[in-house]
């Protein structure tokens, strides 16, 4: 998503990144930056709460009409209500992704490949 | 709003992932910046998403099969999200999150509701008629992403007369 923040940006189009990892966004330099301490697939709050996900559209928004500088990140104070560690679990996928089995299989590949050159 | 707390960019992330993301690069070595010069009120506002949805029915879902063959790949391709879409009409592939939540309210990624109530009580001065949804994960598909998807994007923001885009990474 950086990706596509500066390409637009650089066609003249303002833009404000609501993001989980802001210190990715960073990286890229993004212009205004929101961070958010909520599950992944969940950037603007819960489920059927219209307020939560009002007040960090709001927050975002804000961000938009205050900062007047590049590389503006605020970081919205919103706890994920609720067990952190059921949130971590219920916003993975049912099965690891491809690049995830994809890597644990180069992982299991490199330590076998090292265990055979060490016996 | 408030700035008292740091967010933690890793706290949902799975552990293991936490080590390559803070040892990445700065990937960008220029600042980029489009002013916003006018009210909110006046404003005409935008939203992109990286969640996977598109038109049940009407639109080709994600490519996920091919990402299952090419794991490093991602349907770099666009869907457009009309204003006025019902929550009956969203459908989601996307094979890194679970979507459940955003096919029962897809505000918690594309929070499109909100964004018409802000236009209703004059916080903005409109919604844009059309929003933006992409499949977030790239690896191979940036490229595209960078050289066509992230210009389709610009271009359709300038002919809908979007003064700013709200970008939410799923």
């Amino acid at each position: 998503m950086p990706v596509l923040a500066r390409v637009i940006e650089a066609a003249g189009i303002p833009t404000v990144t609501i993001t989980m990892m802001p210190e990715l966004a960073e990286k890229y330099r993004s212009s205004r930056v929101l961070g958010v301490e909520f599950p992944f697939g969940h950037t603007f709050g819960v489920v059927g709460d219209a307020a939560m996900q009002g007040q960090t559209l709001r927050a975002g928004l804000d961000l938009l009409a205050t900062a007047t500088e590049p590389e503006t990140r605020v970081d919205l104070d919103t706890v994920w209500p609720g067990d952190p560690k059921q949130a971590y679990k219920d916003w993975q996928p049912s099965e690891p992704s491809p690049i995830v089995k994809h890597s644990i299989e180069a992982i299991r590949k490199a330590r076998r490949e090292a265990a055979d050159r060490d016996s | 709003m408030g700035d008292v707390m740091t967010v933690d960019s890793y706290a949902f992330l799975p552990r293991a992932f936490r080590p390559m993301y803070e040892a990445a690069p700065q990937f960008e070595h220029e600042p980029m910046w489009a002013e916003f010069g006018m009210p909110l009120a006046e404003a005409r506002i935008g939203l992109l998403s990286s969640a996977g949805m598109f038109l049940s029915g009407e639109q080709e879902p994600f490519d996920v099969e091919r990402e299952r063959q090419e794991p490093t790949w991602g349907d770099p391709t666009l869907r457009i999200i009309p204003n006025d879409v019902t929550q009956a009409q969203i459908d989601a592939t996307h094979l890194h999150i679970n979507t459940a939540d955003l096919l029962t309210d897809l505000n918690v990624a594309l929070p499109i509701d909100r964004l018409n109530e802000f236009a209703d009580e004059g916080i903005i001065g409109s919604a844009s008629p059309e929003h933006f949804s992409v499949m977030g994960f790239q690896q191979e598909g940036a490229e595209v992403w960078r050289t066509t998807t992230g210009p389709e994007i610009a271009a359709r923001c300038h002919l809908l007369d979007i003064d700013a885009l709200i970008l939410a990474p799923a």
